[in-house]
């Protein structure tokens, strides 16, 4: 019997042993994963996939950036002597104009289009202006007349300088994460400014104010807070929240940087009301009486002792606030306009890391350049959390080594 | 016994998903779709039919995979997409099951009525900022556009905007009932949405493709005698091969009883 139970003992250490080593590896490989696949972004050609721009051969200009390629196709860059070229105005072709020049036949669509290639460099190289976007399948073979552009990578200060997020432009997408980064950091830290006073205020109250019947009702009322699905937050924040900041503020439009904030601080009111008054409550009981029997008052024995001592506890649960802010998808997507801008204001749109890759990712081609945008945005919300964990943890340890 | 019992479930499970047919691909085409398998399956209880979204391009790569029978797209099969599913000795054919129109629609109390494509692709693209500018009232104008996922999105860009890109910074929301939404409370926003969601909370502009000489309301009237002009088809697309599989439910979606629930969805019917 006895040995049986021996047995049955092992196999429960065992199995222990082995989730723990089973989910250690997952999230290893999640993270792995996460990595190659953001990393393989810089290895990607800024100009679509398995398309090359051609330019006529007496054209001087051989290299132009993602952004340069953007403003040609978008009209706003005009002439090549803005590119350093000639005096020539910039002709636009894109591969399906060439079935408006010329019939299936003359291309010759049964024979597998095979007259296609010719008859595109018959047109790039008769215009000197002309910039053409063609797959690379169908590239003027003897390339006479004809110039490819020098295909280029994209650049990690594109991606990390860039000030435009535009992945569906065609041929160059813009993947600048500069506006996306910017909109989390600052709809996260204003919506900690706001939580933090209402968190510790709360917090406070429930440990040290509040009588039992009180804080038995408010504390699973606060944690009810937490539960409900971040995409009611959302829709609450649309219908109600948005036409309330646009009247307040007198604005253009509700959805705005703030109005994310305020969502934000109320979704990360539960984390920080627990985790201070967790860390309030702590507080030993001699330290308390020691503080009253010198004759100090009730709120000067909170400020002056059971505060300084949570100081730690508090701390910890303001980053783990932040961190419950910055990953925050749904309801921020709904609230905060999504308009990829460099924030100049908090009340205008902004659009956030988490809301990007939420929208994006399900018709992202898996493997293009746009995809491992996204995962790379993963990434860079991977490392935000990573710092914000362990701040949070070296903040937590400190209190326990501070004896007592 | 027991063994035998579960390999026959097993079979039998693989056995319905043989003869199921699978749609997959538009958002925009989804709930037709959906409704039209329902009625489909009352009528022939012995059909089964699985429909998924996902986006039109989705649509094309499952077709390519194999792993649907029918593509639903929003937007015609591009040239590539085609060149694919021959090179793997598919040819596709193209059914035209329903037109969509798109309404361009602003704030109730905003008094511009009518836009020329022009306006609304200097709107769209940043030139435009103001109100004024086209006949409005001094307020700044708040462009709001669909997801970039949407097919929504790609054919606004190609029809009004002739393939220039969005402003940077344009207001992107998650789903059209939030830019119903949005829109309804903010007085300087414009966006756009598919016929069927326009209701009383916003207003529906008269758009004119021919610099201002003839604005034309979108109407399911309008969109059906081709005066309106920002309208395109929705299409499925099948393997020649798998033709006799498909083809009783694509006719079924053509009949009068399919159109009828074309019609009712919001969409315009094939004529």
């Amino acid at each position: 019997m006895k040995r049986f139970r021996r047995i049955v003992e092992k196999i429960a250490e065992g199995m222990l042993t082995l989730s723990g080593a089973v989910t250690t590896v997952t999230i290893l490989l999640i993270v792995v994963f996460l990595f190659r696949e953001g990393l393989g972004l810089f290895k990607s050609p800024a100009v679509e996939k398995g398309y090359a721009l051609c330019v006529n051969v007496a054209n001087p200009v051989d290299r132009l950036t993602p952004f340069q390629i953007k403003q040609i196709f978008d009209y706003a860059i005009v002439n090549w002597a803005e590119l350093g070229g000639k005096d020539e105005a910039i002709e636009l072709f894109r591969f399906d104009d060439i079935f408006s020049r010329y019939s299936d036949e003359e291309l010759g669509a049964e024979n597998d289009y095979a007259l296609l290639p010719d008859k595109l460099g018959e047109v790039v190289a008769s215009s000197p202006g002309i910039i053409a976007f063609l797959p690379e399948e169908y590239l003027p073979r003897d390339l006479k007349g004809v110039r490819m552009l020098r295909s280029e990578h994209i650049t990690a200060g594109d991606f990390f300088g860039g000030r435009e997020w535009i992945p569906t432009a065609t041929p160059a997408p813009q993947f600048g994460t500069l506006p996306l980064l910017l909109g989390t950091l600052w709809v996260s830290i204003i919506a900690i400014f706001i939580a933090l006073p209402l968190g510790l205020g709360v917090a406070i109250y429930l440990s040290e104010l509040a009588n039992e019947q009180t804080r038995k009702l408010l504390k699973p009322a606060i944690e009810l807070l937490a539960g409900i699905p971040s995409v009611v937050y959302g829709f609450f924040g649309l219908v109600v929240l948005v036409p309330l900041v646009q009247k307040a503020f007198g604005l253009p439009v509700g959805e705005t940087g703030f109005t994310g904030s305020v969502i934000l601080a109320i979704m990360a009111l539960p984390t920080i009301i627990t985790v201070a008054e967790d860390a309030m409550r702590n507080t030993p009981r001699a330290m308390r009486e020691a503080s009253l029997a010198l004759g100090a008052t009730h709120w000067q024995t909170i400020y002056r002792v059971i505060v300084p001592y949570a100081k730690s506890g508090i701390s910890a649960a303001v980053v783990l606030g932040i961190g419950r802010a910055i990953g925050e998808t749904m309801a921020v997507l709904m609230v905060t306009g999504n308009a990829a801008v460099i924030p100049k204001t908090l009340f205008a749109p902004l659009r956030t890391i988490p809301a990007t890759i939420a929208a994006e990712l399900g018709e992202a081609p898996a493997g293009g350049a746009h995809y491992q945008a996204l995962f790379m945005l993963g990434c860079i919300l991977f490392l935000i959390t990573l710092v914000i964990n362990i701040t949070a943890e070296a903040i937590s340890k400190r209190q326990h080594n501070k004896g007592l | 016994m027991k063994r035998i019992l579960l390999t026959a479930a097993v079979v039998l499970a693989a056995l319905s998903v043989l003869t199921a047919q699978r749609i997959k691909g538009s958002d925009t085409c989804l709930p037709l779709s959906q409704q039209e398998a329902e009625s489909y399956m009352k009528a022939h209880p012995s059909a089964s039919l699985t429909v998924t979204g996902g986006g039109s391009g989705v649509g094309i790569s499952a077709l390519l995979e194999g792993t649907t029978d029918i593509a639903q797209l929003s937007r015609r099969i591009k040239f590539d997409e085609r060149r694919k599913l021959q090179a793997q000795g598919k040819n596709v054919k193209e059914v035209i099951i329903a037109y969509d129109a798109l309404a361009v629609i602003v704030h109730p109390g905003n008094r511009v009525t009518n836009l020329t494509r022009e306006q609304l692709e200097g709107i769209f693209t940043g030139k435009i900022t103001n109100w004024k500018e086209v006949g409005g009232a001094d307020l700044k104008i708040v462009p709001y556009s669909r997801e970039t996922s949407s097919g929504t999105y790609e054919f606004f860009k190609e029809s009004v905007l002739q393939n220039r890109n969005y402003m940077s910074g344009i207001m992107n929301m998650p789903a059209t009932g939030a830019i119903v939404q949005s829109i309804g409370q903010t007085p300087g926003g414009i966006g756009y949405i598919g016929l069927a969601y326009l209701n009383k909370s916003i207003k529906a502009i008269h758009v004119s493709y021919d610099q201002g000489k003839t604005f034309v309301e979108p109407s399911v009237a309008n969109a059906k005698n081709e005066t309106y002009p920002i309208v395109r088809p929705l299409y499925y697309y099948y393997a020649t091969d798998s033709e006799k599989v498909v083809k009783p439910f694509v006719d079924y979606v053509l009949s009068a009883a399919g159109q009828k629930i074309v019609g009712e969805i919001g969409f315009i019917t094939v004529e």
